[in-house]
């Protein structure tokens, strides 16, 4: 028998193999990521190489990212019109009736030297009455009346750190002791019911997002899906010659991430288009309340939030369709029976 | 490097596809798996590429016992096993050199290394010049040698062909199996399952023989230059 050189040979092979086998780690890591490149061009390739179907899939991301993050500026600007009335807070306090004016005058001095007072005016019930009779037009009415039915009044504008609800209602708890102090009336009410209405807006918007991201995720999911059928020979093949799972979900997890960074773009755009369309009522609308009220865009780390959130959503619903189906495509079937 | 012992292979209560088979192949040896359809061939190839899990028994490939190994660690032993099918399952959206190429990216190979050894793979089976071809265009045979290439580029101690030959007229059949003798002559061990029994018969190799799932001959090395354990 030929032993001799045959067993070199093998010898040879055998050393070789090991050789190859024992690459070093510098050079596995290289070629790691010198594959995650090329996963991640070839991706994006084939994504290019269906344009209208890539274009449709973004578009439907784009809308669906679009819709929560513009109502969610519209809330913010809302939330800081409410903050900035916030400063507008008054408390009217009004004496009792048989309070003298000399009272009154004390009264205000008292009260004003209260730390948390940065403003009083002590309206007098001449001037009250006087006020009343231009601004009512129930002139005639009132001079039917024996006396002045309006009593002392006190203007008080907290200071600046006082302008939440929880202090302004210490301070007219304060104010509520003190004595001839008939009643203390706060015009928080409608301040109240406006943080109200926009609390619960936010919770709208934010289930409403929630939804528009779990709509993304499916879209994403059922996109990669088909292009997990498209590939299957390929799946097959490198499942074959030993393709761990992460290497085969690898390109499809690149593919969702694509798609939602073109997502993200439209996205950006149709914000962008909305918030010029808008604009223009909006001002018209704050002009008439006389307010400083304006829709904001997105800032630079919005921007970047937006697609990032965008990007993680694809890679997710891509993940999504990866565990449902990539394990599905074993090999076992391609031997045949 | 591949043992069976006392295998078997049941899909339903039923069905046995495989009845205590035990054999054992050496490195380096090139044997044939042959039976009627449906004997067992491809169950026996399946259970070695770790596609099916064994109803009874322990099947060894280089020192490993597969029978529990871990769904994790299938892609490794994968690696170390060249397969070759009938249909030879190449891709069509890429060129010869990017299909024989599949193996050695899995691994995670350099760039510079692949081109290399692509080449070497192509070179072994004739094809060096028609690297940059998509495998459509090559005739069946070409196909035939690029699933090979495929199969050996990374140099795996086993080598599993299934059919080979099934769709080759009987000159490409020849020069196909020359090319399996090749490869164990430098250690290769190569198991080739065929009911061509003419050609089985004109290698004059050991030759393992089902028949409704038994092993009823081959089991134990008869023939010269299979080198015993």
């Amino acid at each position: 028998m030929a032993v001799d050189p045959s067993s070199r040979s093998r010898k040879q092979d055998a050393a070789r193999g090991a050789r190859v086998s024992r690459s070093p780690w510098s050079e596995q890591t290289g070629s790691w990521f010198i594959h995650h490149r090329k996963v991640a061009r070839d991706s994006a390739e084939r994504m290019w190489r269906t344009p209208v179907a890539s274009l449709m899939t973004w578009t439907v991301m784009g809308v669906a990212l679009a819709l929560p993050v513009i109502l969610l500026l519209l809330l913010t600007s809302l939330q800081g019109v409410s903050a900035g009335w916030e400063s507008s807070v008054r408390v009217t306090a009004y004496m009792e009736l048989g309070a003298s004016i000399e009272q009154a005058r004390e009264l205000a001095r008292e009260i004003g030297a209260d730390g948390r007072v940065a403003e009083l005016e002590l309206i007098d019930r001449e001037r009250a009455l006087a006020e009343f009779r231009a601004s009512s037009g129930l002139d005639e009415a009132l001079d039917y009346l024996d006396e002045n039915p309006l009593p002392h009044t006190l203007l008080i504008t907290p200071v600046e750190a006082v302008r939440t609800a929880e202090s302004v209602a210490g301070l007219v708890a304060f104010i509520e002791g003190v004595d001839s102090i008939e009643r203390v009336q706060v015009d928080l009410g409608w301040l109240q019911r406006l943080n109200a209405m926009t609390d619960l807006l936010a919770r709208a918007v934010w289930a409403l997002a929630l939804l528009l991201a779990a709509a993304v995720v499916l879209v994403i999911g059922n996109t990669v899906r088909l292009s997990i059928e498209n590939r299957r020979d390929e799946i097959l093949v490198t499942k074959l010659v030993g393709g761990t799972d992460g290497f085969v979900r690898r390109p499809f997890l690149y593919t969702g991430a694509w798609f939602g960074l073109g997502g993200g773009l439209v996205a950006l755009i149709l914000l962008q288009l909305s918030l010029w369309w808008l604009s223009g009522p909006i001002e018209r609308l704050a002009g008439l309340y006389r307010s400083d009220f304006s829709l904001n865009g997105l800032g630079i780390d919005g921007v970047l939030a937006l697609i990032i959130i965008a990007m993680l959503l694809g890679w997710l619903g891509a993940w999504v369709a990866v565990k449902r189906h990539l394990d599905d495509i074993e090999p076992g079937e391609i031997a045949g029976g | 490097m591949i043992e069976f012992r006392q295998v078997t292979k049941r899909y339903d209560s039923d069905h046995t596809a495989l009845r205590q088979v035990n054999f054992h192949l050496s490195r380096g040896e090139l044997a044939f798996l042959t039976g009627h359809s449906g004997a067992g061939k491809s169950t026996l190839l399946k259970l070695l590429m770790v596609m099916e899990r064994p109803s009874a028994g322990e099947v060894v490939v280089g020192g490993q016992l597969l029978n529990r190994l871990p769904r994790r660690q299938i892609p490794y032993i994968r690696r170390h096993i060249g397969v070759v099918f009938q249909n030879h399952h190449l891709l069509f959206d890429r060129t010869v050199f990017d299909n024989v190429a599949m193996p050695l990216e899995v691994m995670g190979v350099s760039p510079r290394d692949v081109g290399r050894r692509v080449r070497a793979a192509l070179d072994k089976v004739g094809l060096l010049r028609k690297e940059k071809m998509n495998p459509l265009q090559l005739s069946g045979g070409e196909q035939q040698r690029v699933g090979i290439a495929r199969a050996v580029v990374n140099k795996p101690p086993l080598l599993l062909a299934d059919e080979p030959t099934g769709n080759l007229d009987p000159q490409l059949s020849a020069d196909i199996m020359n090319l399996f003798a090749r490869f164990s002559q430098v250690g290769v061990t190569v198991l080739i399952a065929s009911h061509d029994l003419a050609l089985v018969k004109e290698m004059g190799r050991r030759t393992l023989t089902l028949d409704h799932g038994s092993l009823v001959a081959g089991g134990t090395p008869s023939q010269g230059g299979s080198g015993g354990r």
